[in-house]
């Protein structure tokens, strides 16, 4: 599974990184994000694109992992 | 040299710069309030402007407002920023005349590019009446421009946050959803036309809304700017509930798919955060149409609080986006509502 690494990127690059990662449609796909928007922007895209989402708070921030539904 | 962007200097756009309302209590909290009698609003009820009595029934309004651009179009950024600046005198009741630059750019930035946000704030200034008079520039690592604005207003008609009564209907005059269309522009994902009809929101004069009320019996005025519409409307909610129909917002088309793809300012997660609690959601609500409501907006409508008959005669004359989109009513457990 590939994980993308979104610490320090502000709204939308996180986002747009997690919509390059999902066009190909993985299984499944990670991502680390540092802060509330980031998380809260990538949980949408996750969801907007059929995805089930799981957040992990690891430190200083959390990791964002979405399985294909 | 290639010429540079606009945008290319700041993390945020426009009224989405701005510091949480949180973090504002805490900053100016603590410090002295002015003595003076004249001074008939001020930092107390985080209203949009000040007023101050010259006595004879003649009131002073003063505002400032600035920010980091949303578009790479100069004179575009300059008209923005002046409807946003003059938008508080309005909100307040007043009329504005006197207006002052306030300037900051990185000095990589063409002059033109500079002189062209200042000739799209003149061009609105102008259409309002209001002389533009000189400012202060600065060179900084951002861009970043707004005006201080002076205005006047007969004392018997200074409009406030408060004073809303149940019963009143409230109206919105512009639609919602802006700071999302603009991410999604940020991100090289809102189409021309979005972007062309929102430009035009974010370009009209609130003046309109305010001459079209003047006759009416309005009981609380404000403009709804960075602080969302939840966070504004929580501040007209004292003493009263406002209760606001999900359904009744007037919203940009696109921001119901942009929302949900997750293109969403960071102010409207801190908006959430600092006015979440005062609002209940009837469990329908989708997400999106939470996320809407606590959009931070720039150069957004007013959100005014008057009685229903008066409301619906000022939407027939106002058209557009304005909407009633709920009323007050006797302050129940929550000060906001939100129904379906």
């Amino acid at each position: 599974m590939k994980t993308l690494d979104a610490l320090g990127l502000s709204c939308p690059e996180p986002v747009l990184l997690l919509r390059a990662a999902l066009r190909e449609r993985p299984e499944s796909c990670a991502i680390r994000v540092d802060n509330a928007a980031a998380r809260g922007n990538c949980e949408r895209f996750f969801r907007h694109e059929g995805y089930e989402v799981r957040v992990s708070a690891g430190s200083g921030g959390w990791l964002l992992t979405g399985e294909r539904r | 040299m290639a010429r540079h962007r606009l945008t290319e200097f700041s993390a945020a756009a426009g009224c989405a710069a701005k510091i949480g309302p949180g973090v504002l209590e805490r900053v100016v909290g603590a410090l002295p309030r002015p003595a003076a009698p004249e001074l008939l609003v001020g930092f107390d009820g985080s209203d949009d402007a000040c007023v101050w009595d010259l006595g004879g029934g003649r009131c002073l309004v003063q505002t400032v407002d600035f920010f980091p651009p949303m578009t790479d179009d100069e004179a575009l950024f300059g008209r923005i920023a002046a409807a946003n600046a003059l938008s508080d005198i309005w909100a307040m009741g007043g009329e504005p005349f006197l207006a002052l630059n306030i300037l900051a750019f990185p000095a990589c930035l063409e002059l033109s590019q500079v002189s062209d946000v200042l000739r799209g704030a003149a061009e609105v200034c102008s259409r309002a009446g209001v002389a533009v008079a000189g400012g202060h520039s600065i060179q900084d690592s951002g861009v970043k421009y707004g005006l201080c604005v002076t205005g006047f207003v007969p004392r018997g008609r200074i409009l406030t946050n408060t004073g809303a009564l149940p019963g009143d209907a409230l109206v919105l005059t512009k639609a919602l959803g802006a700071g999302i269309l603009l991410t999604a522009h940020r991100a090289g994902l809102l189409p021309d036309a979005d972007f062309d009809a929102l430009s035009r929101s974010l370009t009209e004069l609130n003046m309109g809304a305010k001459r079209a009320a003047e006759a009416l019996h309005v009981h609380a005025c404000t403009d709804v700017t960075g602080f969302s519409l939840l966070g504004h409307a929580a501040e007209m909610a004292r003493g009263v509930t406002l209760r606001i129909s999900a359904r009744a917002l007037p919203i940009f088309p696109t921001a119901r798919e942009f929302a949900e793809m997750g293109l969403i300012p960071e102010g409207a997660y801190r908006n959430r955060e600092h006015v979440g609690a005062k609002v209940h959601f009837a469990p329908e609500i989708p997400l999106w149409v939470e996320d809407v409501m606590f959009d931070p907006q720039t150069s957004g409508g007013l959100l005014m609080a008057l009685p229903p008959r008066e409301a619906q005669a000022l939407v027939d004359a106002l058209g557009g986006a304005a909407r009633i989109i709920g009323a007050a009513a006797a302050a129940g457990a929550y000060p906001l509502e939100v129904t379906n």
